[in-house]
């Protein structure tokens, strides 16, 4: 393949297109219920703490169409203790595998339903929980209890159809602490969450198409005010290939303005896979044939310098020359950022071996810079390397430096094929690096400790009754509202998006205004370390009432929300300039003689003998006098006492238009 | 060409598999009213309904497509599947000691089943070899599965041909021997065949799992490898169950088969030794013994062997209220030997009295075991415990219930004799019984006591 990499920022979409990018995504949500998926543990606790720990080791098993799944077998090759750390508060016997799980929590399977039936997915009739093998430990059962709720449906993505060829409700898994050596912890407190999975077609075309997707994915699911939001709450996993490449899956992308270097990234790694694969074979390797030997070398090095190995020798472990005949010069082939060939094989040995500690390894391409000219011709001599052969040196416990010899072989013998299939983390960088070989469909089978669960049509058609305005539609008509494309994203992501349609729909209150108030007055405040979420719904509802009807002014709005905001936060003496709450009126207002007391202590204490005119001081008491109506008596009738108070009508008319 | 599969397929879904002629196994595309689907027809299972198709898609995902909105199905091919576990031959080495494993079902080692998508035993040294290899490094391994019944299943007709055909490799000169054995019943079985074989000069050792074998989790590999290693390596010639002390994969306990006994439904850790210690840890390491007053193993191939069982005995769990004319009704119905189950040291309500009493005068055998589990009888504290042992109920200090029920089948097999068959379950024939309980003996520690908590941070257990 010959393709000229451009940098990151100079790529059009005709280089993806050249390139054959194609991208799917895997997107993985937290849905927002009270307890975990298969017990009854609370949801969204988390905590470093831990009371215990408990020690498991993984064995691959067989599903039931009888393979073993790859990566099973990788796995079991790194023979990791895996540490499990307890807190009473988030786990019980269910999360470490020691009890079987209880029925599947109904709220997790209803949210579920309604955000597959907004993505237009073919609902199973019944769904079958299926274990899926993950030896890496994330899961202490070994595997993750996952269903199948629907299939094909698609999203609407610019003039296109994305489809989205399924959806699964799924149990989350455990935090990695740390991966040292043989010895990898996690915490489980995340682990058992439900978590709904949703994966698109590879039909994403540029690394920007993946981020606009994967945004769109974010914005459906979180406008139903049913998922869990926050750090950790939504991942991505991006598949990537280019022509002549493979499905490569980065796993984990917990930010999606991410997303974007990482496809790139890895196009531009598999475009240097290939590029190498080439070279390979006019070296006449190809098809998996690699010539290779290893070699116990830790006599030949014991007068070296480079600190790895002379900690590796005082330590008495073993170094180890892996020869791959024809290598030469390769290791050093860029592949992504700052990344060469030869971390292909470290990142192998690392997972595979154990070798957590870098550099784990040391290859002939790097030069004199670390091994002296001499030292490299005596290893040459000894393990009879040739000029056009590399050389590998590893170094650790004999077991695991003869495992990782193995290992860079295997890399070696993949090289030749093009780009192996690998599950890939994201690092900080923007580049990837390898995490396991990518697991196949043999890694399901099914669970045997609860039955299949119908899905009734009558649940189906409930969900369907109350199914929210997909987000398309809903972002299509915002812009039709005139608000600006981050007032509708932000709208949409906001817990207050239904009250937006309410105050719009039913007071016919400027859209533009309702979103300024609910989305930026909102996030300043919030800023201000106010909490906006305490002010329900109907108290909103009430204060752009009393907008629309006794023509409070906008900045009434705004003093009355804000006043309630501080006197509920508990800041309002700080700030009483501003908002001028009534003392001695916290109770809400039940009758005409609360509605008098409350009416009097606005007006002593908020200020409004600065308005000159009576209807502008109505106006701005009405909005002081607003919050407070919380349940009590209704604004119309606080109003006409206002009014009566104001002397702007006569007290009487209020009285008889109460009357029954 | 055979009509296609439809396993374990009833009614309006088996009719829809009919009439597009596709069974199991076929690759599909299935029209339905909400959408179309794609995948592979799997057998379902006997005890889920007859409203759905099973499907598998390309992704390994299975999933229920309701029968009533199949509008057209699709025959796009045909998958052979058997499931097997890959068979190796086992590695020979003269120089390792000759262990057999004897099956009797449970989940040491399992496939799974379609029709009632359960999890069913399957085994043999090759399929055993290329799961566990390990076992490879331990010994020359024969297996052979007696019988697959679940363990709750288990009766004299399993016991006797099992007793008896430990008796026979020992004198065949086998070197050790395990028994794969489903947990919920183990420590029956091994209180049994404690009686049943008695002065082995190897090791008899009972193996399970608490996690299904199908399982990357499955405690069954590292139980088998800690129960082969003891069986072909312990110094010691007894019944023993070897299962995981902690739920963390760190070592095996060895518990004498008397004293043993399944105390969580769920939990790896589930097998304790009751009212004393286990006997020995067993890890990659090798077996670490926790006492001395084991026996040793022999050269000679001698061992005596008591198959004697009757099936007309009981075991009795007593609470307030009993009804006395639940034990009429058992000796109306023939039964010759009771135990019961009391109350702390030994008691039941006194409206039983009468009725125990007609019980023992028509020659019904009563003998009182403690439902604490931890503990003696001791039944001269209270008149009522007098009173029981008048009636003829016999106390058997800190025998187990469940062992005592076992070794009164195995008593009454021998003898109907009231004073022999006394005798018989008095003496001792292994720990079933002890004199003395250690300190350390009773050991259910309380959650959230600071030390205890302390503990638990510290330590895997």
């Amino acid at each position: 393949m010959t393709f000229a990499f451009k940098p990151f920022d100079e790529m059009t979409p005709d280089d993806y297109a050249n390139l054959g990018l194609r991208c799917g995504l895997e997107i993985h949500q937290q849905l927002l219920t009270r307890r975990k998926l298969f017990c009854h543990c609370p949801a969204g606790r988390y905590r470093q703490e831990y009371d215990a720990e408990v020690l498991r080791h993984m064995r691959p098993t067989l599903s039931e169409l009888g393979e073993v799944d790859p990566t099973a077998l990788m796995e079991k090759k790194t023979r990791k203790n895996i540490y499990y750390r307890l807190h009473q508060e988030t786990v019980c016997t269910y999360e470490f595998d020691d009890a079987s799980p209880f029925f599947p929590d109904e709220q997790a399977i209803d949210i579920s339903l309604e955000i597959v039936l907004l993505l237009h997915l073919h609902l199973v009739g019944e769904l079958h929980i299926a274990r899926k093998q993950y030896l890496d430990g994330s899961i202490p059962a070994g595997f993750q209890r996952t269903a199948l709720l629907g299939v094909e449906g698609w999203i609407p993505y610019r003039d296109r159809r994305i489809a989205i060829t399924h959806a699964s409700l799924e149990e989350d898994s455990c935090r990695e602490v740390s991966d040292v050596g043989h010895d990898r912890v996690w915490l489980t407190d995340r682990l058992g969450m439900p978590l709904l999975e949703m994966v698109t077609a590879p039909e994403l075309h540029t690394p920007q198409e993946a981020a606009e997707a994967a945004q769109l994915l974010r914005l459906l699911t979180r406008s139903t005010g049913k998922v869990r939001t926050g750090p950790g709450a939504a991942r991505q996993d991006v598949n990537v290939s280019i022509r002549g490449g493979t499905r490569v899956e980065i796993k984990g992308v917990a930010q999606i303005k991410r997303i974007p270097l990482l496809v790139y990234n890895e196009a531009r790694r598999q475009c240097a896979l290939l590029s190498i694969r080439d070279q390979l074979a006019a070296r006449g390797l190809r098809d998996g044939n690699v010539d290779w030997s290893a070699h116990d070398v830790t006599r030949t090095v014991t007068k070296t310098s480079y600190p790895p190995i002379q900690a590796a020798l005082a330590r008495g472990h073993q170094v180890r020359a892996v020869v791959l005949r024809g290598f030469a010069g390769l290791l050093n082939h860029p592949t992504q950022e700052q990344t060469t060939f030869g971390k292909e094989f470290s990142d192998r040995v690392r997972v595979i071996a154990c070798q957590t500690e870098r550099p784990n390894l040391l290859h002939s391409d790097a030069g004199s810079e670390f091994l002296s000219v001499r030292q490299w011709k005596e290893l040459r001599r000894r393990t009879e390397t040739h000029d056009q052969d590399a050389l590998v040196l590893v170094w650790g416990e004999p077991a695991d430096v003869i495992l990782a010899g193995q290992e860079i072989a295997i890399r070696a013998q993949e090289a030749t094929l093009g780009v192996p299939s690998d599950t890939r983390q994201a690092l900080a960088d923007g580049t990837t690096g390898f995490e396991r070989v990518l697991p196949g469909p043999e890694r399901m089978y099914p669970d045997t400790d609860l039955p299949p669960i119908v899905v009734e049509d009558e649940r189906v058609d409930r969900i369907r009754r109350t199914l929210p305005l997909p987000i398309w539609e809903r972002r299509d008509r915002l812009a039709k509202l005139g608000l600006a494309p981050a007032a509708i994203d932000r709208l949409c992501l906001s817990a207050r998006a239904g009250i937006f349609e309410r105050v719009v729909g039913e007071l016919g209150i400027d859209p533009v205004f309702a979103a300024s108030i609910l989305v930026e007055r909102f996030r300043a405040w919030s800023r201000r370390g106010l909490r906006p979420e305490a002010l329900t719904d109907d108290e909103l509802y009430a204060v752009f009432q009393g907008h629309r009807d006794f023509t409070i002014s906008r900045e009434g709005v705004r003093q009355a929300l804000f006043g309630a905001l501080l006197r509920r936060t508990g800041a309002g003496a700080a700030h009483s300039p501003v908002v001028a709450g009534p003392s001695g009126c916290a109770s809400v207002p039940r009758d005409d003689a609360d509605c008098a007391r409350l009416i009097d202590g606005v007006m002593r204490s908020s200020g409004a003998r600065r308005f000159a005119t009576r209807a502008a001081r109505q106006r701005f008491l009405m909005g002081q006098l607003m919050p407070f109506m919380n349940g009590g008596v209704d604004g119309r009738r606080l109003s006409e006492l206002l009014q009566a108070r104001l002397g702007l009508v006569p007290a009487d008319s209020a009285r008889e238009r109460t009357a029954p | 060409m055979t009509p296609p599969s439809l396993e374990g397929y009833r009614g309006p879904a088996r009719a829809v598999l009919e009439r597009f002629n596709v069974g199991v196994w076929d690759d599909v595309g299935v029209e339905c009213t909400g959408g179309r689907f794609h995948g592979l027809i799997l057998p379902r299972s006997e005890v889920a309904d007859d409203r759905h198709v099973v499907l598998k898609l390309s992704s390994g995902y299975n999933f229920g497509v309701r029968a009533s909105k199949i509008t057209h199905v699709t025959r796009l091919g045909h998958r052979d599947v058997q499931y097997r576990i890959a068979e190796k031959q086992f590695p020979i080495n003269a120089s390792r000691p000759q262990v057999l494993l004897l099956g009797t079902g449970g989940t040491i080692a399992s496939r799974l089943d379609y029709r009632t998508g359960a999890v069913v035993p399957a085994f043999s040294p090759g399929e055993l070899y290329s799961s566990v290899p390990e076992l490879a490094e331990l010994c020359n391994l024969r297996t052979e599965n007696l019988f697959s019944v679940f363990s709750e299943n288990i009766g004299p007709q399993h016991y006797i041909p099992l007793a008896r055909r430990i008796a026979d490799e020992i004198a065949a000169g086998v070197d050790g021997i395990v028994i794969g054995h489903g947990t919920d019943t183990m420590h029956h079985t091994a209180a049994l065949l404690t009686f049943m074989v008695q002065n082995p000069p190897v090791p008899i050792v009972m193996v399970g799992s608490q996690r299904s074998a199908d399982r990357p989790s499955s405690d069954a590999a590292v139980n088998l490898i800690n129960a082969v290693r003891t069986a072909a390596t312990g110094n010691i010639a007894e019944v023993l169950v070897c299962m995981l002390g902690p739920t963390s994969d760190e070592y095996g306990l060895l518990h004498r088969g008397t004293r043993v006994r399944k105390m969580h439904s769920s939990y790896r850790s589930t097998f304790r030794t009751i009212g004393d210690i286990p006997v020995a840890l067993v890890d990659p390491g090798g077996i670490r013994f926790l006492r001395d007053d084991y026996p040793r193993r022999r050269r000679d191939r001698h061992c005596t062997l008591n198959t004697a069982f009757e099936e007309r005995v009981t075991l009795l769990y007593c609470y307030p209220n009993m009804q006395p004319d639940m034990v009429d009704a058992l000796v109306e119905r023939g039964y010759r030997g009771i135990v019961l189950a009391g109350t702390g040291l030994g008691h039941v309500n006194r409206p039983l009295h009468p009725a125990l009493r007609r019980a023992a005068e028509r020659g019904v055998h009563l003998y009182m075991t403690t439902q604490t589990l931890w503990g003696f009888v001791n039944m001269y504290v209270y008149e009522t415990g007098r009173e029981l042992m008048d009636l003829g109920v016999v106390p058997l200090g800190n025998m187990l219930p469940e062992v005592a029920y076992m070794k009164l089948c195995w008593t009454l097999g021998q003898t109907d004799d009231r004073e022999q068959a006394r005798r018989i379950m008095l003496s001792r024939v292994c720990d079933e019984i002890t004199n003395r309980e250690p300190y350390h003996g009773y050991l259910v520690f309380q959650g959230a006591i600071p030390e205890v908590q302390e503990f638990l941070r510290k330590v895997k257990r």
